[in-house]
C-alpha cells in the first residue's frame, strides 16, 4: 500500500519536474514546481518525516514559490525563449551531461550500497517536531544561530539590491 | 498507521527519485537562458539533494538505531531549506535589478561586470 503511494508520488514528482523546465511560460513552471514540491512532501511524509513534509508545504510552497510568483508578476515576464533554443550543440551537451550525472549517481549509489532490502521501521516518532526541535536547539545550536544570521542578512542584501536610486 | 501494518519503501527509490529530479534539474540549468526557469531549475536539484539526505536518514534510522543518525539528516535538510530561502531572496533581488538594467532577465544578455 504504502509502496504504491511512493509510486504515485514518485510518477507525479517527475512528471511536474519535466514540467516545471520544459515549458516557456515562466507561470506553468512555477505552477509545476508547487505540484513537485507538494509530491516531495508526500514523500518525507512516506518515510516517517512528518516535521519535513509540513516545513515543505509551509516554506517551499507557501513562502519560496510565492516569492518567485511575485518577481515574475513584477517583472512582467512573458515566455522568453522556446525550451533549448539557441544553439544546438548546447541542447545536445547538455542532455548528455545531465543524464551522465543521473546515470553516476544510479551507479554509484548501486555499487555502495548493494543492499537492495527495504529497510525496518525506525525508532519511533523520530520524525515529528519534537526530537528534531530539541536536537536544533541543544546539538545543533550554533548552526541554527548561524542560519538565522544568514537568513537576516541575505534579507538585508535584497533590499539593499532591490533599492532604487543613486548608490 | 503504525510502522508495523506497512510494507516499507526501499530507500534504494528514494535514491533514484532523488537521480531523477537532480537529472532533470540539471537539464533546465544548462538549456534555459531565462533566468528566472534557471531559478527553478536549482530549487529542482536542492530537492533532489533533500530527497538523498531523507533516504539515507531513513535507512539508517532502522539499522544503527541511534536517534541522532536518523535527525542529522532531517535537521540538514531543514538547514538546505533555510539556505534555499535566503539564496531565492538574494537571487531574485539580482534579476529585479538585471531587469531593470536590461530590460529582460535573458541571463546571455547578462554581459556586463557593471553598470
Amino acid at each position: 500500500m504504502v509502496t504504491y503511494v511512493f509510486l504515485a508520488a514518485a510518477a507525479v514528482a517527475v512528471i511536474f519536474a519535466i514540467l516545471a523546465v520544459v515549458p516557456r511560460n515562466p507561470m506553468t513552471n512555477v505552477f509545476s514546481l508547487v505540484v513537485l514540491f507538494f509530491s516531495m512532501a508526500a514523500v518525507f511524509a512516506i518515510l516517517g518525516m512528518d516535521f519535513l513534509a509540513a516545513i515543505q508545504v509551509i516554506v517551499y510552497s507557501g513562502a519560496i514559490l510565492v516569492l518567485f510568483l511575485f518577481v515574475i508578476m513584477l517583472l512582467n515576464i512573458r515566455e522568453v525563449e522556446p525550451f533549448g533554443s539557441g544553439r544546438r550543440w548546447q541542447a545536445v551537451i547538455g542532455t548528455l551531461v545531465a543524464g551522465g550525472i543521473g546515470a553516476l549517481i544510479l551507479v554509484i549509489a548501486g555499487l555502495l550500497l548493494p543492499e537492495q532490502g527495504s529497510v525496518l521501521p525506525g525508532v519511533a516518532d523520530i520524525g515529528t517536531a519534537a526530537p528534531i526541535g530539541k536536537a536544533l536547539l541543544s546539538t545543533h545550536l550554533f548552526a541554527f544561530e548561524f542560519i538565522t544570521l544568514l537568513l537576516v542578512a541575505s534579507i538585508v542584501g535584497a533590499v539593499y539590491l532591490g533599492k532604487r536610486g543613486d548608490r | 498507521m503504525t510502522p508495523a501494518d506497512m510494507v516499507p519503501v526501499p530507500y534504494t527509490w528514494v535514491l533514484a527519485l532523488s537521480a531523477f529530479l537532480f537529472a532533470i534539474g540539471v537539464v533546465g540549468v544548462l538549456l534555459r537562458r531565462n533566468g528566472i526557469a534557471i531559478f527553478l531549475s536549482l530549487e529542482i536539484m536542492l530537492n533532489s539533494a533533500n530527497l538523498a539526505f531523507a533516504a539515507f536518514a531513513y535507512r539508517f534510522a532502522g539499522r544503527h538505531a541511534t536517534v541522532a543518525a536518523a535527525l542529522d539528516g532531517q535537521i540538514f535538510i531543514f538547514f538546505v531549506i533555510a539556505v534555499a530561502a535566503a539564496e531565492a531572496a538574494v537571487g531574485l533581488a539580482l534579476f529585479i535589478v538585471l531587469h531593470r538594467l536590461k530590460d529582460s532577465i535573458d541571463v546571455d544578455r547578462a554581459n556586463i561586470l557593471r553598470w
